[in-house]
């Protein structure tokens, strides 16, 4: 009697198990996402005001509002911005998915924006509104395959167009105002930037479990175990404990 | 069975060092490594340069600075200033290739004969032409840049036109919209409000040219020289590129400014001196000088 019930019992498992993997292969081309706020746990650190009186244009630019340096910049309830995200373990589809273009703009001697989040080959674009001339200059590490390049954009120039080989942070200068220091961030697969408040959502992901990688400039790395149902969007909050 | 265990062992021990210092190896190439490149060639008009027939110069003349390994960590590296040239990274000021691209092999072969003034790097024409060229074959085999890309295709350098006072004065104004002076200074100086600031690619302090002291530039002083200094920009260093923002008409009148910034003599500081052609004013506004 009882063996007879665990028999049962257990094929009605197995029905239901494969109901439910047959079920979510039948969806799998839906595509789910992350969404979630990046906090920082503790009192933000000081940003020092930029000094910027050896180029009367920008310091003009910053009269009335002064500048301050980036690294750290968080808004309502103590919400990241910059902070870029993206599936560091899991993912097996397409490196580049975005065809946006992102815009890097040199503004008011100041980089808007401050993080430029993109796919390895995807094309961005390097503009300019000021009327001073700025050089844009990014740095990689050679031995990556990504090949650094400095070019002049003098009051009014064209924009310039580049893409990246490789995943890599890559730090970028004007060398003409040192104060000018901005990110490219080259990722493989979806990814996203956190808003002004530390809100982000990643877009475009297929089914799976994935590794979510947190990356800020100042406090690195930290990463998280998401798992994405067929259409769904899964949460996935983080914290980066101010030093 | 006991040694397979160990072996097992040591291989997981292994990996997991490999796993614990990825920059480490990547960031560094070693002897096994370049091993794999023995072969690389240069070519410089008719003339065939092989990496192996470039060893045994490079051993007599080069290593003690730019290192063994090619790094630019040789035994007198600790003692100069500018420090030689890491030619792992591939990355190289005196090209005619647009910036972010490899020099030609002909760049590499023309710096080693030209040497870089006011640095340790001497002129090395006393080497014959075959000797250069399998140098360069030589340098190419130490970065990973040569295996995945080829050199960029050299700028066009329009004709020289003559020098003429209007063409000096059209310089001063280009010298003005893209802003030298922020670096270099009104007068060449090396004085302009950015230039104390100033780091190479790897963080070090580094000046702007200074037009004034009697210096030859590093990437060569013809008047094509200086063109495609301002042109292709000088990778690893803040010298930006101006290709995309100067026409070719202007960079000529640009390149017969800055002959009447430098203190050798010339027809164009001769010029200068009879149109009484004052420097440029910082604090303009954009266009007006």
């Amino acid at each position: 009697m009882s063996k007879r019930f665990t028999a049962v019992l257990s094929m009605v498992v197995l029905v239901c198990c494969a109901a439910l993997i047959l079920g979510q292969r039948v969806n799998a081309a839906g595509e789910g996402k992350i969404t979630g706020t990046v906090k920082l746990d503790g009192a933000a650190p000081h940003m020092k005001g930029i000094d910027m009186s050896k180029d009367p244009y920008c310091s003009k630019a910053h009269a009335s509002d002064p500048a301050h340096m980036e690294q750290v910049v968080t808004g309502a309830g103590g919400g990241l911005a910059n902070v870029v995200l993206y599936l560091s373990e899991g993912y097996s589809g397409s490196p580049t998915v975005s065809t946006a273009i992102p815009v890097f703009d040199q503004k008011n001697c100041m980089y808007t924006p401050h993080v430029l989040a993109m796919d390895v080959s995807q094309t961005f674009k390097v503009v300019t509104s000021d009327q001073t001339t700025h050089n844009i200059h990014p740095n990689p590490n050679p031995m990556t395959g990504n090949v650094g390049w400095n070019q002049s954009q003098p009051p009014g120039a064209a924009p310039v167009e580049k893409s990246w080989k490789a995943p890599e942070v890559i730090p970028v200068k004007c060398n003409i105002h040192p104060w000018m220091n901005g990110w490219f961030v080259v990722v493989k697969g979806p990814y996203a930037t956190t808003d002004a408040d530390g809100k982000y959502t990643i877009n475009n992901v297929p089914p799976g479990s994935y590794t979510v990688t947190a990356w800020q400039e100042t406090y690195d790395k930290t990463t998280q175990k998401v798992t994405v149902a067929a259409g769904a969007s899964a949460t996935a909050d983080f914290t980066f404990k101010a030093k | 069975m006991q040694r397979n265990t160990l072996r097992n062992w040591s291989l997981l021990l292994g990996a997991t060092v490999a796993l614990a210092f990825p920059v480490a190896s990547s960031a560094q190439l070693t002897k096994y490594d370049l091993e794999k490149t023995l072969n690389t060639e240069a070519h410089v008009g008719n003339l065939t340069g092989h990496a192996k027939d470039g060893a045994a110069d490079y051993r007599r003349y080069c290593v003690g600075c730019h290192g063994e390994l090619g790094d630019g960590n040789g035994e007198n590296a600790v003692w100069i200033d500018p420090k030689p040239r890491n030619f792992q990274l591939g990355v190289f000021k005196c090209r005619s290739t647009p910036t972010g691209t490899l020099p030609t092999d002909e760049d590499l072969f023309d710096s080693i004969a030209r040497g870089f003034d006011r640095s340790n790097m001497p002129q090395w024409s006393n080497l014959t032409k075959q000797e250069r060229v399998d140098l360069v074959a030589w340098i190419k085999h130490f970065s990973p840049r040569y295996i995945s890309d080829k050199a960029g295709t050299p700028i066009q350098i329009a004709p020289e036109p003559a020098v003429t006072p209007e063409r000096i004065k059209a310089g001063r104004d280009v010298f003005a919209r893209v802003q030298c002076w922020k670096c270099h200074g009104v007068l060449g100086q090396a004085d302009g409000p950015s230039a104390s600031t100033l780091t190479d690619d790897l963080g070090r302090v580094i000046l702007p040219f200074n037009f004034h002291e009697g210096a030859r530039p590093k990437c060569g002083d013809t008047d094509q020289d200086i063109y495609r200094i301002f042109m292709t920009g000088l990778d690893g260093t803040p010298m930006p590129s101006y290709a995309d923002n100067i026409k070719p008409d202007e960079a000529w009148d640009l390149v017969f400014y800055l002959r009447t910034l430098m203190s050798q003599k010339s027809k164009e500081k001769d010029m200068a001196k009879t149109l009484g052609l004052k420097p440029v004013d910082p604090n303009a506004p954009a266009g007006q000088q």
